[in-house]
């Protein structure tokens, strides 16, 4: 008896039995106490979508071996770039997804550029990744504050009317906002089903797996996986752990372009700093570690961390009705999610 | 009765993902006894002993059943820490060293200022002495001249050689203070015969000095010259106790697989080659291996021959291949086929129809989180592209493809797993060594390096494995190169055999040459007496 309920927390993995356990009790609360539970569904189903490409951006910068990518921002920045430039320039025809298509190509040199260089480093200091790259991530946040005030520009629906330099939040409402969401949406009673948005998001996933399932795909993981072994097979590790930090920072520019559209702002200053933990923490208590990943991590982290986030956050609110007390019990939650994720950091065996 | 007993294993039963891989296992050791235990790859002989040190891959995966009585009293072991505590030490078959460490810091590890204590007082009261180093590395010294390694005690342990590693961690255990059992996994299996011969009497006079020993091994002949009994598993089960004085090795062998076994070596079986055509031209060699420089080797290897390459742990015969395939630094000049080498680059090597089976199998050898087919194929789709389908400009894993091979190989090569899809982390010492062998197959090399390719083998499949390569040689024409440190096995197959002393070739020598003569060699005084030896030296 003892080892069947052991070989069933073993098979699930302890991590995400717990938040499993805690999201279907929160669940089970918000219903109980009235919530709208359509809304609720809804929301889940959103946020699903638009952090899941965000969490995938994980997949390469594991599977190559510089471990979970908090210098993710890098990526963020890239994405807001594109889209800041898409719109700029009116490349936002339905031809070009409103915009969407248009800032996911611009954002791509970007990606590459940065993510070849900030993978040249990561060579460097083999061995302190996770450490260096988090700071990494803070750096190019902070030094972007100065860009976006002195970037030269003009497009009115992101300018200050007065004073200078870029909005704080950038709305996409005549742009691309939602475009995905809507795409084929329906609703089945009070439920709304963003099916553009999740389409999207397991068609990054599809894309990702076909990849790793290439030569090249290959090679990384091994590169990734035991370095020794990939140079004995003539592999160039340095090379690939550069290739694997490119695709992660480009998944993360493309990562936030969905984000910002299904949230229909783009929100530029400190808002990329933390955007790498909730990824992070998805992943591992998907079932990662800091060496080993795969899809349906990705796909069953987002959906439980997402989705815990969603349903907590009304409940917090109604049981706390204070205002500032539920902010910070969503605040505290959050973290202590992330948190509970970084201890797992070892990963299903 | 029962306090005679150091140390009693009573039925164990022990199951990996519901496999059963013990089954009611019984064994007893007394003070002093040095106990031999065999059996086949994958028997059970390292699970019985990770049971016994309570290593956590035991616990992760559902503990055992069974009792363990030390000094007669019924212990329960969680930890290998709680293992030490108990007197218990262990020589694990897969070294356990931390790589940036120094040798002195692994040696002395845990127990850094325990030189005058009984262990467990020492936990208590002694965690905030400062380190006298001093003493520390004397105490290292003093460990590895009892093994026999001479070598500075305050260089890393990152990028030795495995003999190095191995004598390491014997030293480490030696060193331990209040230590009851010792435990060898497969201790000389990466030690040329004099240098076992040099372990196997430092375990004597441990055994002397009172302390038990239980020591596994696959050479039957080790363990009957010093163990006074022996027990022997066949998958998971026990079938014999037998007094050491009272069996031989073919009785043993026997037992161990279940039928007869041919224990003759074939000798001389390899194909007629010309000495005319060089394959293989080797000129000035020099490789930058950490404990196995090569200073400067000239050699000449025919098409078709089986060459081996042999001598003592530190002298550079590992790195030779290891150098040819640019795993390490290297300079001189390499002709391969007619045309130059070129050097410091393993993508080059393989594409030139180089293969290689590392003597470092967990560390080079294996992708240990991946399925036993993946490791199969990976350099011959890295290199070849095999093994792919292509769809356009992309290409997939061709699955069918490779399970189909791997099939087929883990057939030939006797690899016993549940499905090709097994991790080979999961692979007991032996089958893993047998899934390095394959990858460099599944190569369809022209010339096939092998560096000790028996290691950690049990009888039965060291003479497949060796079949095999007289197989490949005959059939195929394939030249093989084999670096090995049991001189046995390289006089058994090979055509000549390159003793390195130095990182130099001290000479060539046929099988057919004296015991002697490899002996003086690969001490290197060979030379001295040269002048009315009959070897033929490389001059
Ligand atoms: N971590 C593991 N998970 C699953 N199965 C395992 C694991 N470790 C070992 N096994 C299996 O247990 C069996 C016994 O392995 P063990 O390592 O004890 O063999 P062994 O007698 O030491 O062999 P060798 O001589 O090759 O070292 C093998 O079939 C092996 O595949
Ligand atoms: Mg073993």
């Amino acid at each position: 008896m003892n080892e069947t309920i052991n070989n069933i927390v073993k098979r699930i993995g302890l991590p995400r039995l717990i938040i499993g356990l805690l999201f279907l009790a929160t669940c089970l609360t918000a219903v109980m106490i009235d919530l709208p539970f359509g809304l609720i569904v809804s929301d889940i189903l959103r946020r699903f979508g638009m952090f899941g490409v965000l969490s995938l951006a994980m997949v390469p910068a594991i599977q190559c071996g510089t471990g979970p990518n908090f210098a993710l921002p890098i990526g963020i920045i890239c994405g807001i770039l594109g889209t800041l430039i898409a719109i700029e320039f009116n490349l936002t025809s339905p031809l070009l997804g409103y915009g969407f298509i248009s800032a996911i190509i611009i954002s791509l040199p970007f990606a590459v550029l940065s993510g070849w260089l900030y993978g040249l480093l990561l060579n460097k200091i083999k061995g302190s990744e996770m450490l260096v790259a988090t700071y990494t991530g803070f750096s190019i946040v902070s030094f972007m504050q100065i860009a976006w005030v002195t970037l030269p520009f003009k497009h009115p629906e992101m300018r200050w009317p007065i004073g200078i330099g870029l909005r704080v939040t950038v709305s996409l409402a005549s742009t691309f906002g939602e475009v995905l969401n809507k795409l084929w949406g329906f609703s089945i009673g009070k439920v709304y089903f963003p099916t553009g948005l999740i389409l999207f998001f397991l068609a990054c996933c599809a894309v990702v797996w076909v990849y790793s399932r290439t030569k090249a795909g290959i090679e990384m993981s091994a590169a990734g996986a035991n370095p020794k072994f990939a140079a004995a097979s003539g592999i160039n590790v340095d090379k690939n752990r550069i290739i694997g930090t490119i695709l992660s920072t480009f998944l993360g520019a493309v990562g936030v372009i969905v984000y910002s559209l299904s949230f229909g702002f783009l929100q530029l200053y400190l808002a990329p700093l933390y955007m790498a933990f909730p990824a992070v923490a998805a992943v591992l208590i998907g079932g990662a570690s800091t060496s080993k990943i795969k899809i349906s991590h990705v796909i069953i982290g987002t959906f439980l961390f997402q989705g815990l986030l969603t349903v907590a956050m009304p409940v917090a609110n109604e049981l706390v009705p204070e205002g500032n007390l539920s902010e910070m019990l969503r605040v505290i939650v959050q973290n202590g999610i992330i948190l509970y994720a970084l201890t797992r950091i070892g990963g299903e065996s | 009765m029962a306090e005679d007993y150091v140390l009693q294993m009573k039925n164990i039963d022990k199951e990996y993902y519901g496999n059963k891989v013990l089954k009611g296992v019984s064994l007893s050791v007394r003070k002093g006894e040095i106990h031999g235990l065999i059996g086949e790859n994958g028997a059970g002989k390292s699970t019985l002993m990770n049971i016994l040190f309570g290593m956590p891959v035991i616990h992760s995966t559902g503990g055992f059943s069974g009792e363990i009585y030390l000094n007669g009293d019924k212990v329960d072991l969680k930890s290998p820490y709680e293992a030490m505590k108990m007197g218990i030490g262990m020589v694990h078959q897969e070294f356990m060293l931390i790589p940036d460490f120094t040798i002195t810091e692994n040696i002395k590890l845990n127990r850094e200022t325990t030189q005058d204590n009984l262990i467990s007082k020492v936990f208590r009261s002694d965690r905030l002495k400062t380190l006298n180093t001093g003493s520390m590395a004397a105490d290292a010294k003093k460990a590895l001249n009892r093994v026999g390694l001479t070598i500075d005690e305050w260089v890393t342990v990152a990028g030795l050689p495995v003999g190095h590693m191995q004598f390491i961690e014997i030293a480490r255990e030696i060193d331990k203070t209040g230590l009851r059992l010792l435990v060898f996994d497969e201790p000389t299996a990466v030690l040329t015969e004099s240098e076992a011969d040099n372990l196997l009497s430092a375990m004597k006079r441990l055994a002397e000095s009172g302390i038990s020993i239980l020591f596994i091994t696959h050479r039957l002949s080790e363990v009957i010259q010093i163990a006074d009994n022996i027990t022997v598993l066949r998958d998971g089960e026990l079938v014999a106790d037998r007094k050491s004085a009272e069996t031989n090795v073919a009785e043993l062998a026997e037992l161990m697989v279940g039928r007869k076994v041919d224990l003759k070596g074939k000798e001389k079986q390899s194909r007629e080659y010309q000495e005319s055509e060089v394959i293989l031209d080797i000129k000035n060699l020099q490789v930058d291996m950490p404990g196995e420089k090569v200073t400067g080797v000239d050699l000449k290897i025919y098409k078709g021959e089986i060459f081996g390459i042999g001598g003592l742990a530190g002298q550079g015969k590992v790195g030779i291949a290891n150098g040819l395939m640019g795993l390490y630094p290297s300079k001189g000049e390499v002709i391969f086929k007619g045309e130059k080498l070129e050097l410091n680059n393993t993508k080059s090597s393989l594409e030139r129809g180089l293969a290689f089976v590392s003597e470092d199998r967990r560390g080079v050898g294996l992708l240990l989180d991946s399925s036993i087919e993946l490791n199969i194929v990976f350099t011959t789709m890295q290199t070849k592209g095999k093994f792919l389908k292509r769809f356009g400009f992309f290409s997939q894993l061709d699955d069918a493809g490779i399970r189909e091979y791997a099939a087929k190989i883990i057939q030939d090569l006797d690899i016993r797993c549940t499905h090709s899809q097994q991790l080979t982390r999961q692979l007991s010492g032996g089958n893993q060594q047998k899934v390095c062998v394959a990858r460099a197959l599944a190569l369809d090399p022209e010339t096939i390096l092998v560096s000790e390719p028996t290691r950690g083998i049990d009888v039965g499949a060291k003479k497949l494995v060796l079949d095999l390569l007289i197989k490949l040689n005959k059939e195929l024409g394939m030249t093989i190169i084999m670096t090995s440190s049991e001189l046995v096995e390289l006089r058994s197959i090979c055509n000549r055999i390159a003793i390195i002393f130095k990182g130099k070739v001290a000479g060539i020598l046929k099988a057919s040459n004296s015991d002697q003569e490899f002996g003086l060699m690969m001490a290197g005084e060979y030379q001295k007496i040269e002048e009315d030896g009959e070897g033929r030296l490389n001059e």
